[in-house]
């Protein structure tokens, strides 16, 4: 049969809710689309004429995955509006809590949602039964990860400690240093991790892709840096909106957001790796340079490699931070609300978030503005659809539709945060 | 949690979904009768969590929307020691891995307590907004009511099993 259509109404192991529709006409594919369902214009709505204070707790509840990248994007872009810096211990606590993050997400992923993949099985429940003590220890380094946001964000999920300025309180160095047993032992299960996902097999798929991720002088990115391409992009966050663009696309309610001059880009953990392995902790590149994982990795079904190797660098990080801990003076540092725009870019565990915020003088939001990772992805997902599953185009059509499945997890789409609907229902008490 | 805390009461929804909230409210809506012995948790679904939750508890019961194809407002109650969850309810969780995978997979991992049941309610609405639909609101009362009934029963029984001091002392068990 040369003629077919991969149709999957509910995609699995996908976070939130999207379909794809793939056309094979004689052999070649001649229509790829990803549907995504879900939206949240709402938020940007629901933002307009409220306080900037309100913000975090507003915006951490667009991804239950995600929150505190909702919160730093927000955080980060209204202090840019008001002119106000958070450094020292402050800003160590904000990159600890982005560890937390990644560990909670970043092993979700790569244990229940994307793993099964590899080794045939259809859910995470049907690899327990086989792999009881991986998916055990799975739960087990999510959990170290959700510790971190708990004692930070104040409670596990929605974190709501976090506001402009700092955190409404700032942990006791004892408090903090209670987390320091749970991520040493983390740091060695994510150790195993790497060479656990490492010899998972792998198929033979690599594009000519644009990364793009934040850059920082010293660090991994996490709150701060420019914005890098490996294609000579190299801007500051304010100049973001020059730089890309949303375009609608008939068949989804998603907006596919592109790079004006050059299309389609890929963000995320791979591009992260990418463009700042020299970052990485010693522990976190040797890691890697262990299971033979090259500092520059272009097939992204090896991305499970690569956020395993990010867990190890965020359990490596969030120790440093622990041990070298001091209680800072005040919580938050003080400021005055300025009328203004201002913009951030933080790096979500599934790639960049950018928030856009006009303020009043008083503080008020006028306008907001939000790119999740998974709308700038939803392009290049297209794009690897395509292309691959014209090399497996022969495969019985259930191993086909596996496939294409997978391709698409690679991303880890966050389905349920990436999208915009286009009519509001808005019930206000 | 609270150590006296054995019976565990997740509602489990997200706020700005209509009807997917409805455990949301039930939980609210429960604290309000102050049950003793029992927690109740507000929770987005994700899976990993639940787990966790459920297997430091003795008694448990979820709450949470479902979207099958039947009558919005419907409830229905399984008991999942006794059976698994089916595949055909369509949980409206923003999380793939969430409540039926959770406790299927805590089922595979030995994790489940020793008695979880699983209230189950037909949303009409999931479209992006606050509140809940007449029909969910009415299922909610309904729930409330009956989840109460069960707490009180779980309670029943725990003290048959675990006595308190004065029933201790009073049925002579230690002197």
């Amino acid at each position: 049969m040369k003629n077919k259509t991969i149709k999957v109404d509910y995609l699995a192991r996908v976070e939130g809710e999207g379909a794809l529709y793939i056309k094979i006409k004689n052999n070649k594919v001649s229509d790829v689309k990803l549907k995504i369902i879900e939206p949240p214009r709402f938020f940007e709505a629901f933002l307009r004429g409220r306080m900037y204070t309100e913000a975090p707790d507003i915006t951490a509840r667009i991804c239950g995955i995600c929150p505190v990248a909702y919160q730093m994007s927000t955080v980060h872009a209204i202090e840019q509006a008001f002119g106000v810096t958070v450094e020292g211990q402050l800003r160590e606590l904000r990159r600890l809590l982005y560890c937390g993050e990644w560990i909670e997400s970043h092993v979700l992923h790569i244990y229940m949602l994307h793993a099964p993949d590899f080794l045939g099985y259809p859910d995470a429940m049907h690899m327990a039964q086989d792999y009881p003590d991986v998916v055990k220890r799975g739960l087990q380094m999510k959990k170290a990860g959700n510790a971190i946001v708990a004692l930070l964000g104040g409670r596990e999920v929605h974190p709501i400690n976090v506001r402009v300025g700092g955190f409404y309180k700032a942990p006791s160095k004892q408090e903090l240093g209670q987390l320091a047993e749970k991520l040493k032992w983390g740091r060695d299960a994510a150790l195993e991790t790497v060479l656990w996902t490492a010899q998972l097999p792998f198929p033979d798929f690599e594009q000519d892709y644009e990364f793009v991720a934040l850059r920082h002088p010293t660090e991994y990115p996490f709150n701060e840096g420019r914005l890098i391409s490996n294609k000579g992009l190299d801007i500051a966050i304010q100049d973001y909106e020059n730089h890309f663009i949303e375009e609608h696309v008939a068949h989804s309610n998603a907006l596919h957001s592109m790079l004006k001059e050059r299309g389609a880009y890929f963000v995320g953990p791979l591009a992260r790796y990418n463009l700042n392995f020299d970052k990485l902790s010693p522990l976190a590149q040797e890691a890697a340079k262990n299971v033979g994982l090259d500092s520059i990795c272009k097939n992204p079904f090896r991305s499970i490699i690569v956020r395993s190797i990010e867990v190890l660098y965020a359990f490596d990080e969030a120790l440093r931070i622990v041990e070298g801990y001091e209680l800072p003076e005040q919580p938050a540092v003080r400021f005055q609300p300025q009328a203004g725009i201002g913009s951030a870019c933080t790096e979500a565990p599934r790639g960049i978030l950018y928030h856009r915020y006009k303020l009043s003088g008083e503080g008020l939001i006028m306008d907001a503005k939000i790119v999740p990772p998974t709308s700038q992805n939803q392009k290049t997902i297209e794009n690897d659809l395509l292309n691959y599953v014209e090399q497996a185009i022969l495969l019985p059509e259930d191993q086909l539709t596996w496939q294409c499945e997978q391709a698409i997890r690679n991303y880890d789409p966050c389905i349920s945060c990436a999208t915009h609907f286009l009519t509001l229902h808005i019930e206000r008490e | 949690m609270s150590i006296s805390s054995q019976i565990l009461l997740i509602g489990i929804g997200n706020e700005y979904r209509g009807d997917d909230s409805i455990g949301l409210h039930v939980i609210r809506a429960l604290k309000e009768r102050e049950l003793p012995d029992t927690l109740l948790i507000e929770s987005s679904g994700g899976g990993a969590e639940l787990i966790e939750m459920l297997s430091s508890v003795r008694i448990a019961i979820l709450i949470d929307a479902v979207s099958s194809g039947g009558k919005p407002g419907a409830i229905y109650r399984f008991d999942a020691l006794k059976q698994t969850i089916p595949a055909q309810l369509s949980f409206q969780s923003t999380h793939v891995f969430g409540v039926a995978e959770a406790i299927e997979l805590a089922r595979v991992l030995g994790r489940l307590p020793p008695s979880l049941i699983l209230f189950a309610i037909e949303g009409e609405n999931f479209s992006i907004c606050v509140g809940l639909s007449s029909k969910a609101s009415e299922a909610v009362q309904k729930v409330v009511e009956r989840v109460s009934c069960e707490v009180q029963d779980f309670l029943k029984e725990l003290r048959t099993e675990f006595p308190q001091e004065d029933e201790i002392s009073r049925n002579g068990l230690i002197i």
